[in-house]
């Protein structure tokens, strides 16, 4: 078995037999970040003495049998989730040298079940952008062609997973930022409903809209490390406090892949079929509908009219929130300080201005912009407004079908620079996920094809709130199917 | 919607960022861009929607007046660009 | 500096003199006494080394999370109720934007479109419009204070200490419902005693807990559009906040009758200087950008918290006060005196409650003991009623032994010295050191014979109708029986001797 490229299953049945070490898997995963991470600039930060001290611990606990299905599994974290005492710089100039006193909910939950993390990965600035190449880290190279994006704002644990730099990752999403890149670096990622994880200590970019999420090399893994991270936490005043479901076990259920998906009814929003969407695209998807149809599934079409406003709400809620989330960076509690403030004032403003890049600060006037007094009815309540029109759209959809396929993206990864210099174009390559987190709905993106070029192609399955099992048992039995999701750049 | 360099500056002063000459220009186009395809929500009607502020309807938890507390005060200001006798360390204000 | 002398007329005097009203809404910030912070554990404890009460939460550090505090809100429900508010039912957090060093996330957390108090009220007695005038309460909302910024003494630099960041907050905002500074006095008397009585803030407006900013303006008598207002903060004090009023009304008037203009403006007042002048400058108006906090749901209560509430509320000062006046017969005046604190009618009522057991009740005279010698004698030694040298149960029976006419009031007030400096019982005290009253009436009778019998002459012009003698008479019997003879029995046995 080649160990770059084993499942989180395989890797946890080769620690319970006590096959393979945690040690053993930790090293060689080092020894692959060391050989390839010049390269692709997946992780920012690698903690070699870290991962291996984790390591020996989880080897101890699978020696004594306490261990979970996750101890020693090696895992990437994306860089935004506060780990103590190692740094955590949210692909940020401003937090180039934060290390901080404290740990996210998520990653201590995992730590606790045993995983072994084996460093930071790479991302848009504060998750602000869809290529990765807002990082003040240099861009991430996607495995499948190194002149290509890895999509964004995930984009080094989507490469690190890929890549066979790690087990599974960590990601967040906000606006499609799990799903895009899992769909451009042909992985499977998973965005919760809002709520299903605690969002304490994971760097805010627009509060009311971000949510952790698995990126594994497959659906199961992706229920396995949902099944550790999820839950309610009372650090997080928007937390639900609700049991969480057996995710691995409801998987398969004992049943083959039809019995699961008789009289399932999938919805085929009209509205995501449209000119925007590349031909490998379309064709790759029309055949995962042909798939489920063979599988027993009803494919119907159905409406969301207010689809067209997604991008426009979005982009007006997700930067007034973050022009506030981001006013804690000022220089005095931590993070960068300009060299030699001449007042006050030019402390604030120089610091922030050096501190963060073009487009954290693009977003921060234009969010400071649509909150200012005279504009706030205009845009802000017009979104909010808006919002909820869009999340009614899914609710009404949730009533004729169980579950919503999707693309992931429009298209493929595209070149890195391509796009950089037109914000505007860049916003339209999250057209399909966006409406996602508006309305809180969990959402899934696994491998349904490849283009021309070679390059994987997403596709997304949307699910009504707190259905992450359904839509991780339809996950798995497409996976079981179909073998997308086992193809790698390696 | 056009963005002038006046806003541009205005909204610069109040998100305490400091823009260039250049900039300011940039910013202008870009934000006026970007504000273009944002008037299409205008279009929408609304008067009878509620503003949705969460993705989830629930109610804050309320947590109880309990002091759960250790004093971090050496590993918060070891974060700290400048700090001096258990403060932080800003400029000189003025009132 | 343009600051100018202080006026010797108030400036109420003065608006009233040349024909203008003076309007004032008072914002009232008061620190809510809970154990902890309103979304974070670290402790309230008021004096502890900077620094040394923070935590990621309250210094706002990356991606650390609020969780309100319940204490908070049964707190700002109590004040809603005592003030007769209305309690909304849905309320909601929203943030404030704006930089300052002692805000430590650039917003603060505050309650904007949806407050959780509106439409509420209380009664003050002004000393212009007279008793039970009514002043409108717009809205109490819940929001977090900030830290401290230090300047003095620290070269090269300002230090910034966040253990205050992260206390709850009242906002108390009243209507322009104030027309004088001596009512905005009494307002915040009044508003004092209700957060007392409830418990839900010390009241302390030294140390910072319950602060004031005024809004003032001044328009012509009659006028119905308001003058364009001025704020005033750094004020410390009741005191201060009267006097910055009644500057700022005689500033207003001046410009206005040199045929200048009242620009809108914050202004600093400076007790020492005994003036005000306007802050500085801020870079950018103010415009704080306020949306809901999408880090905290909308606070949800249910009419049955809120009826708990209420169902176990102390009796507020408006409300004792009429008790006073029908159960004790007191005037408004005494009654309003006696409940401007919970602690003071405790006293009173526990006084009079002594002196009713021992069979003498009177109430106005526990009264008179309470707001008159007591209130001298801690006011003179800077005591609270807390604190008082004399127990309720030593001034009732005190009280009593004055009712009963064992002790004059002249001696009571030496019982009450020795009361006051050593303890112990009063009419042991009397009976120790020969202080009991003589009520006697042969002892009198007798002492009446020795003084008739020496001041012949005196008698005889009495009787000849020079009717002042009396009095000396009576001081002569007095001092024959070194004072203590019981002041009432002594006149009636005199003038009965005497017409004999
Ligand atoms: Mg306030
Ligand atoms: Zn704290």
């Amino acid at each position: 078995m080649d160990l770059a490229r084993i499942t989180l299953k395989q890797a946890a049945d080769l620690l319970h037999r006590r096959a393979l070490s945690a040690v053993e898997l930790t090293q060689f995963f080092l020894e692959r970040i060391n050989a390839h991470n010049p390269t692709l600039n997946a992780y920012i930060t690698v903690d070699a003495e870290g991962a291996l001290a984790d390591a020996r611990q989880a080897d101890a606990c699978l020696a004594r049998g306490e261990a979970t299905p996750l101890t020693g599994i090696p895992l990437a974290v994306k860089d935004l989730f506060c780990t103590k005492g190692l740094r955590t710089t949210c692909a940020s100039r401003m937090l180039a040298d934060f290390i901080p006193p404290y740990e996210s909910t998520v990653t201590r939950r995992l730590r606790e079940a045993g995983m072994v993390v084996l460093g930071k990965t790479n991302m848009d600035e504060f998750a602000m952008g869809s290529s990765n190449e807002t990082s003040y880290f240099g861009p991430v190279k996607n495995p499948w062609d190194h002149s290509r994006i890895p999509g964004g704002s995930s984009g080094g644990s989507a490469a690190a997973v890929a890549a066979g730099l790690c087990v599974a990752a960590l990601g967040t999403d906000t606006g499609g930022s799990i799903r895009q890149p899992a769909a451009l670096s042909g992985i499977t990622g998973l965005k919760p409903t809002y709520g299903r994880v605690s969002r304490y200590g994971m760097i805010a970019f627009a509060s009311s809209l971000d949510q952790a999420g698995p990126m594994t090399r497959s659906v199961e893994d992706a229920a396995l490390l949902l099944q550790g991270m999820a839950g309610h936490d009372p650090l997080d005043s928007t937390s639900i406090d609700q049991a969480v479901e057996e995710y691995v076990e409801q998987l398969s259920g004992g049943v083959s892949a039809q019995e699961r998906m008789r009289g399932l009814r999938i919805g085929i929003p009209k509205e995501y079929f449209t000119d925007g969407l590349s031909e490998s695209v379309h064709k790759a998807l029309q055949e995962a509908i042909e798939r489920f149809q063979e599988l027993g599934a009803q494919c119907q079409s159905v409406s969301l009219p207010t689809t067209a406003y997604a991008i426009p709400t979005y982009y007006i809620i997700a930067p007034a929130e973050a022009s506030s989330n981001l006013a804690r960076y000022d220089g005095i509690r931590f993070g960068y300080r300009c060299e030699q403030p001449e007042d006050l004032l030019d402390m604030f403003a120089r610091s922030r201005s050096e501190g963060f890049g073009a487009e954290v600060k693009r977003r921060i006037m234009l969010g400071t912009y649509v909150l200012s007094s005279g504009y706030y009815d205009a845009y802000y309540r017009q979104a909010q407004k808006v919002r909820r029109l869009i999340a009614d759209d899914f609710h009404n959809a949730f009533t004729q079908v169980d579950l919503l396929l999707t693309p992931t993206a429009p298209e493929t990864a595209f070149r890195i620079g391509e796009k950089k210099e037109d914000p505007v174009k860049m916003y339209l390559s999250d057209i399909f996920t966006i409406n996602v987190n508006l309305a809180g709905l969990p959402a899934l993106s696994l491998p349904c094809g490849f283009d021309a070029q070679n390059l994987p192609i997403g596709m997304q399955l949307i699910g009504r709130p707190l259905q992450e099992s359904s839509l991780l048992r339809v996950g798995h039995s497409f996976q079981q199917v179909t073998d997308w999701h086992q193809r790698s750049p390696l | 919607m056009s963005i002038d360099a006046a806003t541009v500056k205005h909204v610069a002063t109040l998100a305490r960022l400091r823009v260039t000459p250049e900039e300011v220009a940039q910013y202008a186009e870009q934000l006026s861009r970007i504000l273009t395809l944002m008037e299409a929500l205008g279009r929408l009607p609304t008067e009878d929607v509620e503003p949705m502020s969460h993705a989830v309807a629930m109610a804050i938890p309320e947590r109880e007046d309990v002091v759960c507390h250790l004093n971090q005060r050496e590993a918060l200001l070891a974060c700290a660009p400048e700090s001096e006798h258990g403060h932080f360390c800003v400029p000189k204000m003025i009132e | 500096m343009n600051h100018k002398k202080i006026a010797l007329r108030s400036g109420t005097e003065q608006a009233l003199a040349t024909g203008y009203e003076t309007v004032i809404g008072l914002e009232v910030h008061a620190q809510m006494l809970t154990q902890s912070k309103i979304f974070c554990g670290c402790p309230t404890r008021f004096g502890a080394d900077a620094n040394t009460q923070i935590c990621p939460v309250c210094a706002a550090f990356p991606g650390v999370l609020p969780v309100l505090n319940r204490e908070a809100v049964q707190m700002a429900i109590k004040t809603g109720l005592a003030i007769h508010g209305q309690i909304r039912l849905l309320s909601e957090f929203s943030r404030k934007n704006y930089f300052y060093p002692d805000l430590p996330a650039g917003y603060q957390i505050s309650q904007y479109e949806l407050p959780i108090v509106e439409q509420g009220h209380l009664m003050i007695d002004s000393p212009e419009r007279g008793e039970g005038i009514r002043i409108g309460i717009t809205r109490i909302h819940m929001e977090v204070d900030a830290g401290k910024s230090l300047h003095e003494g620290i070269v090269g630099g300002s230090w910034v200490d966040l253990n205050r960041t992260g206390t709850p907050l009242m906002e108390i905002v009243s209507e322009p419902d104030l027309r004088s500074s001596a009512e905005a006095g009494e307002y915040l008397k009044k508003l004092r005693a209700i957060v007392r009585y409830l418990g839900v803030c010390d009241g302390n407006m030294e140390e910072g807990s319950f602060r004031c900013d005024a809004n003032v303006s001044v328009r012509l008598r009659g006028a119905s559009a308001f003058g364009t207002r001025c704020e005033l903060k750094n004020l410390n004090s009741i005191r201060n906040v009267m006097r910055a009023i009644d500057y700022e009304v005689e500033r207003q008037i001046e410009l206005l009758e040199e045929g200048g203009k009242v620009i809108q403006e914050t202004r600093l007042w400076n007790a020492d200087l005994n003036s005000s002048r306007p802050m500085r400058g801020k870079e950018d108006a103010h415009d704080y950008r306020y949306f809901p906090e999408p880090d905290l749901p909308p606070l949800r209560l249910t009419a049955e918290r809120v009826a708990a509430i209420s169902a176990v509320l102390p009796e507020l000062p408006d409300a004792k006060a009429l008790r006073f006046q029908e159960q004790y017969q007191l005037s408004h005046y005494d009654a309003g005196v006696l409940t401007s604190s919970r602690e003071l009618a405790d006293f009173f009522e526990a006084v009079a409650a002594e002196a009713a057991a021992l069979g003498q009740a009177n109430a106005k005279m526990a009264a008179n003991w309470v707001t008159g010698e007591l209130a001298a004698r801690l006011n003179r030694d800077g005591v609270e009623i807390q604190h008082s040298p004399v127990t309720p149960g030593q001034l009732g029976k005190l009280v009593a032994m004055i009712q009963q006419g064992t002790l004059s009031g002249k001696l009571a007030k030496e019982v009450f010295e020795i009361l006051c400096n050593e303890g112990g019982d009063p009419q042991q005290i009397a009976e120790q050191r020969g202080m009991r009253q003589v009520s006697d009436e042969g002892a009198i009778d007798a002492a009446i014979e020795q003084v008739l019998a020496n001041n012949p002459e005196d008698v005889a012009q009495y009787r000849a109708g020079k009717s002042k003698i009396l009095g000396f008479l009576v001081g002569q019997v007095m001092k024959a029986t070194q004072g203590k003879a019981n002041p009432g029995l002594v006149n009636q046995r005199l003038l009965a001797k005497l017409a004999e």
